[in-house]
């Protein structure tokens, strides 16, 4: 370990040729290698007992109660292997939770990416009551899961203030059973999801956008680029790697989204698989249908999807932002 | 502390048990505990579900205090947890540790079957005679297998509480006792433009109620019990409580977009139509009087325009028209907790505690001698009744077990929702048993 030059910052161009070290430069570098090596266990040793205990082992007991048939009465006793899982691609609501999921993922990256876009670059101009807008826009966000759906859900009922609102404005052929229809809700609830988490993307990328050096766009108007050049030539190349680690963020909310759903959409909607998704559904049969070790094997579907899905993305898209820093050091 | 004296008093127990044995040639194993009542001091921890400030969370309290008033040496701990949290995560989660919560809510049924199974609980049968028998066959429902595991403190049946104002308006003379009574009372209320029945089919259980219904209506009381015990659901009536229920929701006698409407806690829900001169009628337990209060904008009106019936009988038909659907709210004692667990269980269940809990107008008294604290004409009405039925049938979801009750409600749902059958839900009622 203490000939490995990439852990010592002496190591590199300055480092004096091997086998021809002074005694005592040595003794001296391999005491601040081993003070080094401590200071690395010092430091990371709590976030890895916090992160074994909440996080390893729990999810080793996952997979292993997803094996049985069990109840939460008394310990498992009843080994069926993997039939949890079975059961499970075979409920059709589990599969409408599955659809489900894959319209909000899809549907979050369509919507919010677009309309994040175009809010954060008009909020990067300078104009009079920016900080308000980008209070404003930001609000949604800072707001909890809970109070979100509660608000949506009296705003949507039927006859309310969103039914009357269209019905002012003339548009009242447009009024649906906006959480009544099994057909509606689902896009109900992405409209709410977006609403809530689309002022997320536009904080990040308008904290890329404050990234990019002012000399860049100076650049591009004295070469006389418009501001819609500038925007696509200079700012969005700029933006990709913001945008590609909002994309996985969201991906992965996505996925596990849960709170807004669970108190929008009320239980009967869910159960018929309309609004249902992977981790409501784990939580409806897992604690309320009491199934627990069937509840696990849907909780470990869940991990594993998105695990998958978190690989793929670094693998194909995050990669070249994220070099270095998980994958290891190229030269 | 309460694991120490707990491991103390288990060794006493052992020890006094032994001397017995040797001495006396047997004795009843309860009867050293017994003298040992109140000797040391002991922590009792108590999980209930009056969770929302109110008069039944603060009455629970002063029966706590008062307890330990008469028996010092008692302390009461309590911990008023949201009844789903309660019975879903916490209870189970807490039940599968070494450390239980020494006296908890219990709600009887296929759950109480399984933490019977499980050793989980402790059997009260010997030391609560007195109790059950005042308080009658409604114990049955901590029973399992003749054996008392918990006793009850809040009993009421079902029924439809009603809108006297509008059944003035709309012509209808007295309440409905038979379905086609109930459907020509429907009629009637579609003439003066309200909505007949509020339905919370949003959460599930309102709409399955009305299964449960007209199962009870449709199946014997014997065909019912059978079920409970041994999840059998063989018997033809079961989809006969399907088909009857479709011909009934065909009559559309509830609000448009039900599905979606919440049972009771907000405006919106069918209590907040009920209570808010919307609605006509709405099928629920005894809880009602003080839930539709809580949605209401105005109390007093209110107090005046409800009043309640039981549910119809089905001419011709296989169940008992005598017989009800109710259920209740009881307390049950961990395997290991102290002796004083059981006296303070006693003393909760006791007439003068009972009538204390009536007062508080937040349910039901289940003991005889409290009667006295109920004041409202239409819970008075709900008491006659419970004392008239025949038999009363547990809620069915409680009475099968969260596993299948959950997914014969999840297919009653699909009934009303429109892309359900009366065959699958006996199908996925015998497919949960199972899983």
């Amino acid at each position: 370990m203490t000939t490995n030059p990439t852990l010592s910052p002496a190591g590199g161009a300055s480092a004096p040729p091997a086998g021809l070290p002074p005694v005592r430069r040595r003794s001296s570098r391999a005491a601040e290698t081993r003070r080094k090596w401590y200071e690395i266990i010092g430091l990371t040793t709590p976030a890895i007992v916090v992160y074994v205990m909440f996080v390893l082992v729990p999810m080793g007991f996952a997979v292993y109660y997803s094996l049985f048939r069990w109840r939460g009465v008394g310990p498992p006793t009843d080994f069926v292997g993997y039939d949890n899982y079975v059961l499970a691609f075979q409920d059709p609501i589990f599969l409408d939770a599955l659809r489900n999921n894959a319209i909000i993922v899809f549907g979050s990256l369509l919507l919010q990416g677009p309309i994040a876009l175009a809010v954060a670059l008009l909020l990067n101009r300078r104009f009079r009551g920016r900080a308000a807008f980008r209070l404003l826009v930001f609000v949604p966000y800072v707001l909890a899961e809970v109070t979100v759906g509660i608000m949506w859900k009296l705003l949507l009922t039927g006859d309310g203030t969103v039914d009357a609102l269209l019905r002012q404005l003339g548009l009242g052929s447009f009024v649906q059973a906006w959480l009544a229809d099994l057909d509606v809700v689902i896009w109900t609830m992405l409209f709410v999801l977006t609403w809530k988490y689309v002022g997320f993307a536009i904080i990040l990328l308008l904290a890329g956008l404050s990234n990019v050096p002012p000399e860049l766009t100076e650049a591009a108007a004295i070469d006389g680029a418009s501001w819609w050049q500038t925007q696509r030539h200079v700012m969005l190349p700029l933006l990709g790697p913001t945008i590609r680690i909002w994309m996985f963020l969201s991906m992965i909310g996505s996925l596990q989204a849960f709170e807004v759903i669970w108190v929008t959409s009320v239980p009967a909607v869910r159960s018929l698989g309309a609004s249902a998704t992977m981790a409501t559904y784990m939580v409806d049969n897992g604690f309320f249908a009491r199934l627990w070790g069937y509840g696990n094997a849907v909780a470990v579907i869940l991990f594993a999807i998105s695990f998958v899905a978190a690989l793929l993305f670094q693998r194909f898209l995050l990669r070249r932002d994220i070099e270095g820093a998980v994958t290891g050091r190229r030269n | 502390m309460a694991m120490k004296h707990r491991a103390g008093a288990t060794l006493a127990l052992f020890l006094t048990t032994a001397l017995l044995v040797a001495g006396c040639n047997g004795g009843d194993d309860e009867a050293p505990a017994e003298n040992e009542l109140y000797k040391n001091p002991v922590t009792l921890t108590w999980w209930h579900n009056a969770s929302q400030d109110g008069p039944g969370k603060t009455y629970w309290e002063k029966v706590a205090k008062d307890f330990s008033a008469q028996h010092p040496t008692v302390t009461i701990q309590i911990e008023a947890i949201e009844t789903n949290q309660l019975q879903r995560t916490r209870l189970p989660a807490a039940l599968l540790t070494s450390d239980p919560p020494d006296i908890f809510q219990a709600w009887g049924g296929g759950e109480m079957r399984e933490q019977v199974e499980a050793d989980y609980l402790k059997d009260l049968t010997d030391q609560v005679k007195d109790e059950v028998a005042n308080i009658g066959s409604a114990t049955e429902i901590w029973q399992v297998n003749g054996k008392q595991y918990g006793m009850p403190y809040r009993m009421g049946i079902e029924g439809i509480w009603y809108n006297k104002d509008m059944f003035a308006k709309a012509g209808i003379a007295a309440p409905p006792t038979t379905f086609e009574e109930l459907n020509q009372a429907v009629t009637k209320l579609k003439a003066i433009n309200v909505i007949p029945i509020a339905l919370g089919a949003g959460d599930k259980w309102p709409a399955a109620h009305w299964w449960y219904n007209f199962a009870l209506r449709a199946c014997s009381v014997d065909t019912l019990k059978k079920a409970s015990v041994d999840l059998v659901f063989d018997d033809p009536c079961f989809v006969k409580a399907g088909q009857d229920l479709k011909s009934f929701i065909g009559t559309n006698p509830f609000q448009p977009n039900f599905i979606a409407t919440p049972g009771q806690n907000d405006p919106t829900s069918a209590n907040g139509l009920l209570a808010n001169g919307k609605a006509a009628m709405e099928l629920m337990g005894d809880w009602n009087r003080g839930t539709l209060e809580t949605v209401s904008a105005n109390p007093e009106a209110l107090k005046k325009f409800l009043g309640w019936f039981p549910v119809p009988a089905i001419t011709g038909s296989a169940g008992d028209p005598k017989a009800a659907l109710g259920g209740g709210d009881g307390f049950s004692c961990a395997k290991n907790a102290p002796a004083e667990c059981v006296e303070f269980l006693k003393y909760i269940v006791s007439p003068e505690v009972q009538k204390g809990y009536a007062e508080t107008g937040t349910g039901l008294p289940a003991a005889k001698g409290a009667e006295a604290g109920v004041a409202d004409p239409a819970l008075k009405s709900i008491l006659e009744a419970t004392s008239g039925a025949t038999y009363v049938q547990l809620w069915l979801d409680t009475a099968f077990g969260s596993t299948v009750g959950n997914a014969m409600n999840d297919a009653v749902v699909a009934i009303f929702a429109g892309n359900g059958t009366p065959e699958k839900v006996v199908e996925a009622m015998k497919a949960a048993a199972k899983k």
